[in-house]
């Protein structure tokens, strides 16, 4: 195992974590503030992928795709929040989950109406669609690097969002103690209806994020939802701090298993044996590692501090 | 007296109804017509539909009325549409399949019923081998063959170490199995994905980058393919690293390559046991019958269900439209005697084709849209190599 294949599997954990972040995001969020389980969340991440792909044919640029994407997103999530799940806050989890999963066959089904079914791809320009030389030997792809860029500018932006602004401050206090926000004077229900636009837009822009990479397809919400579920878990609800550290945790020990395990298992066991044990194991690793941190820290690495 | 047995009539017309309706022959198909796989399934459609009207809807002296069954890309769902088509339907045929583990869960349904089952794809070797029933027909290949054309094709072109990227489920096993069969130099790296949920190979190509093998071996059918082609040239890795796949590129995911303008996959080698440009009068037939009737190339998948039609029709010729006669179209399935898009080739003894494969390369054709083309025959009247454990 040389050095340079390990910091690029770092990128690789590091990447996907990024985008694993985007989408967990807004789902801490909305299941911390408004206690809600929202499996429509998966839905945003491939809405905003097909809005993506289908502005950036359109107008020839993936750049004005995204740009145009993200209001329409957001829109599609408040339009959602508007005439389905205002009625669900109050119902119990069981409900939320019945009703959204609803939503995510809609929408599946949706998209294979209106789009293509096999769903579409984003050109990218030249200058992305490559791998670039980072020295020293490593290269990495040009475009997932851009992906760890948005991801990490996002995560200062909601840091500094989420405790510098007043509005920040409303949803942590929200977090902690709904009724007395709302006692407080302050419109909940307009807080709920923006944290959860912006957690869809978050989703949408993870769907837009990976599309050029994955393509859009009906369906590909639901795969990465249960990991992040998985890392909000982990992190905590309701926290973004948790939910940030926790992403980039499964992202990279998923990485690293799916790279090394093999290789590992190799040195005490025969070929055929390890061959057979190391996808199954490393697919195992983030349920694994949530396991050990729910035993340890049962509200998760990071839990909001409530009263 | 008269009228009290008027009632006589339309009864007497129900039950003389069924022997008129037996001069249907009713053949189930199974293949994916929901989920994100539904474009190979309905490429398939498309061509029993195209077959259907190129025979005039009539085998022999009865009509054909083909019944679709969806598998939804799922095993379970499979074998659901395939007892509904055997009990419910009850229909004399079930042809299809694309999925080697919709395959491996249904058949029984079908064979137990003492039906004749004819795969349009899917090849496991399970039913090759061991497993081979009399019944059970293969209209295209065994799984293992096409890959070990492909490792003959790396021996002649001096590739000495190879990488192996394929999806852990029964066909990808068969496909590694087979290239590492005929492939004689060294396997420096393999990775078996979670399929299909894994859709992400970039921890798999870091690890490719490193090995920096002579070449890389894979197979992602549907959907796979282009996003694996596409992360292959975000890699880096087009044009530094040789890549051979088996029905990972095909005529489906060909177009989205070009408007997505994946330029890494032209050039790319395949082998395979048939081509749009292969020489058969009855491939010229389908092929431009196809494009002039959906305006696109068929894929290897309709040019097997085109297939699978011309080859009941023959089955049900040979008994004269007597379906029941399952041991008289049993026979005439094993000699093969009809005319196929791959032209003439013969029914091994596991009842699974004896035929050549071919080399294929991706290019640009005449009209500047991205199909094969045919460069070099790599096996002759090649037979898998499971039909020696078949005992039948």
């Amino acid at each position: 195992m040389n050095w340079i294949l390990l910091a690029e599997q770092f990128l690789n954990g590091l990447q996907f974590g990024i985008l694993l972040f985007l989408l967990a995001a807004g789902l801490t969020l909305v299941f911390g503030i408004m206690d809600m389980v929202n499996l429509t969340h998966g839905s945003f991440y491939m809405l905003g992928a097909f809005f993506c792909a289908t502005f950036a044919a359109w107008t020839g640029s993936f750049f004005i795709g995204v740009i145009l994407a993200l209001p329409v997103t957001l829109a599609a999530g408040l339009f959602v929040e508007f005439i389905a799940l205002r009625t669900l806050y109050e119902r119990d989890h069981l409900d939320q989950v019945l009703a959204t999963f609803g939503l995510i066959l809609f929408f599946n089904e949706l998209v294979q109406v209106i789009w293509p079914l096999d769903g579409l791809s984003i050109a990218l320009p030249k200058y992305l669609d490559g791998a670039v030389s980072l020295g020293l030997g490593v290269t990495y792809p040009v475009y997932r690097m851009m992906i760890i860029a948005v991801g990490l500018a996002v995560a200062l932006g909601l840091y500094l969002l989420v405790s510098k602004s007043r509005i920040g401050m409303l949803i942590r206090a929200g977090a902690s103690n709904r009724v007395m926000v709302g006692a407080l004077g302050i419109d909940i229900k307009k807080l709920f209806t923006l944290v959860f636009g912006l957690g869809a837009a978050l989703a949408g822009l993870a769907g837009m994020m990976i599309a050029p990479i994955l393509g859009a397809t009906s369906g590909m919400g639901e795969q990465i939802l249960i990991l992040a579920f998985v890392v909000i878990v982990i992190g905590g609800i309701g926290s973004i701090r948790g939910a940030f550290i926790a992403s980039i945790l499964a992202g990279v020990i998923d990485t690293m298993g799916r790279s090394f395990l093999d290789v590992f298992l190799l040195t005490f066991m025969p070929a055929n044996a390890a061959e057979a044990a190391g996808p199954a194991l490393s697919s195992m690793l983030v349920y694994i590692l949530m396991a050990v941190i729910l035993f340890f820290r049962p509200q998760g690495l990071f839990p909001p501090r409530s009263g | 007296m008269k009228s009290r047995l008027l009632w006589l009539v339309p009864v007497a017309a129900l039950l003389a109804a069924p022997a008129a309706m037996a001069k249907t022959v009713k053949i189930g198909f199974v293949t994916t017509l929901t989920t994100g796989a539904a474009v190979i399934g309905n490429d398939m459609r498309d061509a029993v539909e195209l077959a259907l009207e190129d025979i005039g809807h009539k085998m022999g002296p009865v009509d054909v009325e083909v019944i679709y069954g969806d598998d939804e890309f799922n095993p379970q769902k499979g074998k659901q549409k395939t007892e509904k088509l055997i009990k419910r339907d009850n229909v004399d045929i079930v042809a299809g399949y694309i999925w080697s583990h919709v395959l491996m869960a249904s058949a029984s349904t079908v064979l137990d019923a003492g039906k004749i089952l004819i795969s349009a794809n899917a090849g496991p070797s399970q039913l090759a081998g061991k497993g081979c029933n009399k019944n059970f027909f293969s209209i295209s290949w065994q799984n293992d063959q096409t890959p070990m054309a492909l490792g003959e094709v790396l021996n002649q072109r001096g590739v000495k170490t190879l990488y192996v990227l394929a999806p852990n489920y029964a066909a990808g096993k068969n496909m590694v199995a087979g290239v590492e069969r005929t492939f004689k130099g060294k396997l420096v790296g393999k990775d078996m994905t979670k399929w299909p949920t894994q859709i992400d190979w970039s921890a798999e190509f870091t690890k490719v980058k490193a090995a920096n093998p002579d070449a890389v071996f894979t197979f992602y059918p549907a959907k796979h393919g282009p996003a694996f082609i596409k992360q292959y040239q975000q890699a880096g890795l087009t044009g530094k690293i040789p890549l051979y796949s088996v029905y990972t590129v095909d005529s489906i995911g060909l177009p989205r390559m070009q408007q997505a303008k994946m330029e890494g996959v032209l050039g790319t080698f395949q082998t395979q046991f048939w081509g749009p440009d292969l020489d058969a009068p009855q491939n010229k037939k389908f092929v431009d019958g196809f494009k002039k009737k959906y305006g696109k190339y068929p894929s290897f998948y309709a040019a097997q269900a085109y297939d699978s039609i011309f080859f009941i029709k023959s089955a049900v010729e040979a008994v004269n439209g007597n379906v029941s006669d399952t041991a008289g179209m049993r026979a005439a399935l094993e000699k093969a005697d009809f005319p196929s898009v791959r032209g003439k080739f013969s029914m091994g003894k596991n009842h699974f084709p004896v035929q050549n494969f071919y080399l294929r390369e991706v290019v640009v054709d005449k009209d500047g849209n991205w199909t094969t083309a045919i460069r070099s025959t790599v096996y002759t009247n090649h037979a898998d190599t499971y039909g020696k454990d078949c005992k039948m």
